[in-house]
């Protein structure tokens, strides 16, 4: 019995390999959808289907699909799998252990929108991990099910592997579209929206590597199957990905709108606190969302599901830090990280990143000051609202999120009260 | 649907074409919304977030379409965040908002996040004084900064990116300006961006570094002190400097420059150059000049200028005075009117050129005048059908066509070379065609490469093929061809690669009748937009032509009767004692080996700025101001009469040509000097016909440009210029105002004979009198080079990067050698030496070092 | 990372062809061109940039500057085994940070530097996606995961042992490429 629909290889055993994922039903989606729907039909499934981008924007990938012009005459659908959010591993897992099912819901965005080419491109450090995929490739070219029609359809497509070097921000669409050309990974100010003017300036559907891997059981199931899971605005399941402080981390398939209490303490998932010390904090998507308390904890995991705690689920991995946590510390790793990936293309991230890792290096180190708390906050506001994209929005949220919860933290660091 | 937009900004409203940008309208109604990276030549990229405006979209309602209206009954708008007024694109209804207490606050707010990593060296910086980020830090920062100084990244200061630019990594605010010249403008990508974050910094891995044809203009739109010439930084303050107008001297584009002068008390407190700049003109060169157009100047005030009049006396030339030089070149000439003979050189002005043929044709009475060498012929088709007056090749667009004949642009005339490629970029369908590939061939849709040995096969095949319609499939003539005839606008330059004079006479003639051919009801020729652009050799090759310095040609293109002796003719005479007595001004034809030395003369007078070889030879030397110290008129190929005006004291006891000229010819009788460039201008302007009406005032006038550059907002657009010394006036081709016969084109035979055609490839740094001269560019000079066909090398035993000597036409020569594809068969190119070869095949035989 | 240093226009030709054949512009090829010139020389060196470049036909600047940006591509001699230890966020809650002092110690380098022997680089690095597996690591991009003291030792001891072999199996970026062998 079948309990995952992403995370399909922890049931069936080898389904990277072809002959397996064949035996398991594969493909049969991708089939259906060249012999017997239209490409206007696939669309309309999957916008029923209302499956979010589980890269962590929540963006409905099929109305994403629905706005590539349709008289376009070359197109592109790119799987984006640069994972690299901190505690983020979920495109991994799927990618290593179940490739098919995400070239299958890639092949399908493709018949949608009407392209002739996909690219996966991985991050660099996820080279390690290419193998199944590649192999996977290769094996679907031989059997005829890559390249000119496609279960001899009219359908004709390639897919292409894509390996970066190192690079956070590749993430972000368009910067992941500006270093498949070969060019600096550093996004560009929208619009052009990539479904307009993408890669090689042609229209382009940009989708997580996660958000396809549920194309396929929609296709086969139908949209009804797939609300009715979840909650309204978060149909379907989620893979989370939960690290730090618990028993048991690890990749979660979820239905959407379990809360995140059971995520951590029930027997099938986290198994409970590391060493059962006491919860203290969560970041729910990793160093982008907010950081939230125990007061979260009951909140459902799903898009909307920690509005009401000025957070979100974005990608859903979510880092649990237990009471030794020092919360002047961890905001300050979340910094170095950002520091570090900002690509420097905008100034207020380039600058803010910079002066606010200073800032917190200052303080966690004791030599900051009361006025070094009240500036790193007003930088941090400083930056919102003012960069070329979302990674510079993102970077304020750790430093934000710990002054407005653990503010006690930052002024037994100082030395000298002002 | 109307391809305007009207919006309002503020509450004012402004009416813009479709696709224009935010800042740009905000621009045109004054409001200065302030900017970093964007630059209004280049591509937004939204990079340095200083433009952060708010922008509300009127709301209707789906379905309806009906206004959504608020509880006032008043139209609704949705506004987003704070968003980059360089990125977006104005639309019907849009309201802006760019003075509220928010934007203020988000502009300090970037200003303060710039300078956490810039340096406040202001007092030492050479951009101090014309600092986009001084001002508009001192508009909209903060007095105090809490960013913690210790804080601080330091940064190397003296990065030498190549020999002529020098980066301060301190200063650079990561904008790409620099970078993006480079890639998307010029196409010379050797500069980029290194790391990321905020170690991002400008690099380079090009040999030999950031040496680009264009490198100084980065430094203009640079808007911090981070890049700087090697040949003006730490020379001047920006408030210390006084311009003044003027035209570049090295090429038939007519650059629009600005000189930046200030008095230094170690030039006795005489006015100095410490730059060239560009001065914007959109019709010209809009805010670009090449390197070679700034940093050349330095010949002005070589040590080695001549500052007095010199007279050979017991064999020495020997200081004179000017009372005894003048009466003494006026006694010879008089004593040998009838064999007299003037040589000028097509550098001098328009005013110049007048005087000295004037000289010759009204008080010798005889007109043996011609330019020191002639290599493009021409003038006469060009003055019928040259490219219309009010044309502008920013204008020309999709539809358009460019066509390129036997010219190396790049190499001849770098602007025009960036203005087509650009031309190319916006959708003008560009072919060229040469002997060899040329760097704008990337950008052209047809290629076509002819053979020197018979140069004009491919031009006639061209034009010919031009005039028949076709269907079905072509080859690439054809479709070049058909191309050119379906273009709505049709520009066509032509030079003279591996073409003699006489093939030249004949390209223009052909490509005369290709714009006379018809585009439905009128032909091309005479209408805006389209018509003929010599590739002249020299900046004032035009001019020469206009104002009759030309043996067959008086002023105004009058045929003349009975023609002058041409150049060839004068050195004939020279040498064989028929010409007795010869005036040289502005040129070197001794040392240029067109003439073998003073032969049987019995008098020479050079006008000169140095002591030439042919200076050297003369019985009086008379010395001449440099166009930096004096005013008067160039005419660039595209037909535009342009002022320049004086920005420094002249050298020495120096006069201007004209006034030398005219000097002469009162001392022979003639009218009394006029005392100004001014008059003598409005003298000529009387005489040349297509100059009629025009006036020193008239030159100097000037209209708005867009974009607006070189105001007090040098964040726009950098520090060019703004032009409030003249656009200049372009005259009126004859096909303007009355309809043209085609022209006959006589048969030219293909060249014949043995041996390898030498064709000379032009080099932008080429050795000559003058650009010798600036340290900047004199290791830059081209070097010796032949390339071979392998064929033609294999026979001669050359292999590819030989050092090797060869034996040509009598002269020996060394160079490089080359077999790289470059050459076809039967023929070598030479670059980068003095030798000007003849377009006739020649034997070439390879010589020892020994001989060499 | 091995020096065998031929050209790897020659050593890799069919891949290469491979590999541009997958994209309309072949600049576009740029990072799996780098990743095998590093893999050849070691580090990316100047002359391997300029050999990318030449492949591409660009400028060298642009691949000065590709290298510059991207984490994975060193522009200095690193050692053989380049260990790249994540002490991010997630990884630093379970132990990342004291792994890697245990690490340097135990080779005797700072972060970031290299052992005498030009064996181990041991740098410190941004989240690496295996954040439920840490303490981990990246040896010339292969995942090293759920590390403590003792598997370290067993890693080190083997990798030595390898190098001391001379044999060695193929790196990750060479096994990646094998699949460009085959054609497309």
């Amino acid at each position: 019995m079948e309990k995952h629909i992403l995370l399909r290889h922890r049931d069936v055993e080898n389904i990277h390999q072809l002959d397996v994922y064949l035996e398991h039903g594969g493909y049969e989606a991708l089939k259906k959808c060249v012999t017997e729907y239209t490409p206007a039909e696939v669309i309309d499934i999957i916008k029923a289907a209302n499956i979010r981008g589980r890269g962590g924007a929540g963006f409905p990938a099929g109305i994403k699909w629905s706005f590539i012009p349709k008289q376009a005459p070359v197109k592109y659908v790119v799987i984006n799998a640069d994972e690299s959010e901190t505690g983020t591993f979920k495109d991994r897992e799927l990618l290593t252990f179940n490739p098919h099912q995400v070239i299958e819901g890639a092949l399908i965005a493709a018949y949608a929108i009407g392209a002739e080419t996909v690219y996966c491109y991985y991050r660099g450090e996820f080279m390690d991990i290419g193998y199944n995929c590649e192999q996977a490739v290769l094996d679907l070219r031989e059997r005829g099910m890559l390249g000119d029609n496609i279960f001899g359809s009219e359908f004709s497509c390639e897919f292409h592997n894509h390996y970066g070097a190192g690079a956070y921000i590749c993430g972000e669409e368009t910067a992941l579209l500006q270093s498949l050309e070969g060019n600096l990974g550093q996004p560009w100010s929208k619009p052009p929206f990539p479904a307009v003017e993408g890669l090689y300036s042609k229209p382009t559907v940009v989708n997580n590597v996660e958000t396809l891997a549920n194309v396929p059981p929609v296709i086969m199931n139908g949209a009804e199957w797939y609300t009715d899971m979840g909650t309204e605005k978060s149909p379907g399941v989620k893979v989370v990905c939960l690290s730090g402080h618990v028993k048991k981390p690890g990749n979660y398939e979820v239905i959407m709108g379990m809360s995140y209490r059971d995520l951590i303490y029930g027997e099938d998932y986290g198994g409970g606190m590391l060493g059962d010390r006491a919860f203290k904090a969560m970041l729910p998507s990793g160093g982008s969302g907010p950081v939230v308390t125990a007061e979260a904890l009951d909140a459902p995991i799903a898009f909307e599901g920690l509005d009401a705690h000025g957070s979100l689920m974005g990608s859903a991995s979510v880092i649990i830090m237990d009471e030794t946590t020092d919360m002047v510390w961890a905001a300050m790793k979340m910094i170095e990280f950002f520091k570090h990936e900002s690509c420097g293309k905008c100034t207020p991230c380039r600058e803010g990143t910079f002066w606010m890792n200073k800032l917190l290096h200052r303080i966690y180190e004791g030599h900051g000051t009361a006025e070094d708390i009240k500036v790193l906050e007003d930088v941090a506001k400083q930056i919102k609202g003012k960069c070329l994209c979302a990674l510079g929005e993102f970077a304020i949220s750790p430093v934000l999120s710990t002054i407005a919860h653990f503010l006690d933290e930052y002024k037994a660091k100082v030395q000298v009260p002002a | 649907m109307s391809d305007q937009v009207t919006l309002s900004i503020d509450g004012v409203e402004v009416t813009v074409p479709k696709g224009t940008l935010v800042v740009d309208a905000a621009k045109r109604i004054g409001n200065d919304i302030p900017v970093f990276c964007y630059h209004p030549k280049m591509d937004p990229v939204g990079m340095c977030r200083m433009c952060l405006v708010r922008i509300g979209i009127p709301m209707f309602e789906r379905g309806t379409g009906e206004p959504v209206l608020d509880e006032d009954g008043k139209q609704k708008y949705m506004f987003r965040g704070l968003q980059t007024g360089c990125t977006v694109q104005v639309s019907e209804g849009m309201v802006v908002e760019s003075n509220t207490e928010v934007v203020e606050k988000a502009r300090g707010d970037v200003i303060e996040f710039l300078l956490t990593s810039h340096p406040l060296d202001c007092p030492i910086c050479d951009k101090g004084g014309e600092c986009p980020l001084q001002n508009l830090t001192m508009r909209h920062g903060e007095g105090t900064s809490r960013f913690d100084f210790s804080d601080k990244l330091k940064g190397d200061k003296h990065v030498p990116l190549g020999d002529l630019i020098f980066l301060d990594r301190e200063r650079c605010i990561q904008c790409a300006r620099c970078t993006r010249f480079q890639a998307e403008v010029v196409d010379d990508p050797v500069i980029a961006f290194h790391n990321r974050g905020r170690r991002l910094e400008i690099t380079t891995l090009s040999d030999p570094g950031f040496d680009s044809y264009w490198s100084g203009n980065t430094t203009d739109i640079c808007p911090v002190g981070a890049l700087t010439t090697s040949d003006f930084r730490f020379g001047a303050r920006p408030w210390e400097l006084k311009p003044s107008a003027s035209i570049c001297p090295h090429c038939p584009v007519g650059c629009n420059l600005t000189f930046s002068t200030r008095r230094e008390a170690k030039a006795g407190g005489k006015q100095v150059i410490k730059r060239v700049m560009p001065r914007q003109n959109e019709a010209v060169n809009e805010i670009w000049i090449c390197d070679k157009g700034r940093f050349a100047y330095h010949f002005v005030e070589d040590g080695e200028r001549l500052q007095t009049p010199l007279i050979r006396k017991n064999g020495e030339l020997v200081e004179a005075s000017w009372d005894e030089a003048l009466a003494l070149v006026a006694e010879k000439l008089k004593a040998h009117k009838a064999t007299a003979a003037g040589i000028a050189g097509d550098r001098l002005s328009n005013e110049d050129l007048y005087q000295f043929q004037a000289l010759f044709r009204e008080q010798l009475g005889n007109g043996n005048i011609d330019l020191a060498q002639r290599r493009l012929a021409g003038g006469d088709v060009v003055a019928q059908v040259g490219i219309a007056k009010g044309s502008n090749l920013l204008d020309l667009g999709a539809g358009d066509a460019i066509l390129v004949v036997a010219s190396d642009l790049h190499e001849e005339a770098p602007v025009w070379w960036l203005r087509v490629k650009q031309a190319a970029e916006r959708g003008v369908t560009l072919v060229v065609v040469n002997p060899r590939e040329t760097r704008l061939d990337a950008y052209a849709a047809h290629t076509l490469l002819y053979h020197p040995r018979k140069p004009l096969e491919t031009v006639k095949q061209l034009v010919d093929t031009a005039k028949v319609e076709l269907d079905g499939e072509l080859d690439g003539l054809q479709a070049a061809a058909q191309a050119l005839a379906e273009a709505n606008n049709l520009v066509a330059f032509y030079g003279y690669e591996g073409l003699s004079y006489e093939e030249t006479d004949s390209l223009a003639r052909l490509l005369g009748n290709l714009l006379l051919m018809k585009k439905g009801d009128a032909v091309r020729a005479g209408q805006k937009n389209n018509g003929l652009v010599p590739v002249w050799p020299r900046n004032n090759t035009q001019g020469a032509w206009d104002v009759g310095l030309h043996p067959a040609y008086g002023p105004g293109y009058k045929k003349l009767a009975k023609a002058g002796l041409a150049a060839e003719g004068i050195y004939a005479g020279v040498a064989g004692g028929t010409v007795k007595a010869l005036y040289v001004a502005g040129s070197d034809p001794i040392g240029d080996g067109l003439l073998a030395g003073r032969g049987n003369l019995e008098f020479l007078v050079v006008q000169e700025l140095f002591l030439t070889a042919t200076a050297q030879a003369a019985d009086v030397v008379l010395p001449a101001q440099s166009w930096a110290e004096r005013e008067g008129t160039y005419t660039s190929g595209e037909r535009r009469v342009q002022r320049f005006y004086p920005s420094i004291a002249a050298v020495g006891q120096s006069r201007a040509d004209w006034q030398i000229l005219a000097q002469v010819t009162e001392q022979l009788g003639g009218e009394k000097v006029p005392f100004a460039a001014s008059i003598l201008f409005t003298q000529l302007a009387k005489k040349v016909a297509p100059y009629k009406g025009m006036d020193y005032r008239g030159l100097a006038k000037v209209e708005k440009q867009w974009p607006d550059v070189g105001g007090d907002d040098l964040y726009y657009g950098g520090n060019a210029y703004n032009n409030g010394s003249g656009l200049g006036v372009q005259w009126a081709a004859e096909a303007e105002s009355k309809s043209l016969e085609a022209y006959k084109v006589s048969d030219v035979e293909a060249n014949k004979g043995k041996g390898i055609q030498l064709v000379s490839a032009p080099a932008l740094y080429r050795t000559g009198s003058l650009v010798d001269r600036s340290s900047v560019l004199a290791p830059r000079m081209a070097q010796p080079e032949i390339s071979f066909h392998a064929n033609d090398a294999q026979l001669l035993a050359v292999e590819d990067g030989d050092r090797i000597s060869l034996r040509v036409n009598g002269q020996v020569l060394t160079a490089t050698a080359h077999v790289n594809g470059q050459a076809q068969a039967g023929v070598a190119f030479l670059r980068g030496t003095a030798y000007q070869p003849t377009a006739v095949p020649q034997r070439i035989e390879k010589v020892s070092e020994k001989e060499a | 990372m091995y020096g065998a240093r031929t050209l790897i226009a020659e050593k890799y030709a069919e891949e290469i062809k491979t590999i541009l054949g997958r994209y309309p512009n072949s600049k576009s090829a740029i990072l799996p061109l780098m990743h095998l010139a590093q893999n050849e020389y070691g580090f990316m060196s100047k002359e391997a940039m300029q050999e990318v470049a030449d492949i591409l036909g660009l400028d060298p600047t642009h691949v000065l500057s590709i290298a510059g940006f991207y984490t994975l591509f060193y522009e200095e001699p690193v050692g053989k085994y380049v260990l790249e230890i994540c002490t991010d966020l997630a990884c630093a809650l379970r132990g990342g940070d004291e792994f890697l002092h245990m690490a340097c110690d135990k080779l005797g380098v700072e972060p970031e530097g290299t052992t005498e022997d030009g064996m181990f680089s041991v740098k410190h690095v941004m989240c690496l996606g295996a954040c439920d597996k840490a303490p981990m690591l990246q040896c010339n991009l292969k995942f090293e995961e759920n590390l403590d003291e003792e598997k370290f030792d067993a890693l080190i001891a083997r990798l030595r042992e390898e190098a001391a072999s001379g044999k060695r199996a193929p790196t990750v970026v060479e096994k990646i490429t094998s699949y460009a062998k085959d054609g497309e």
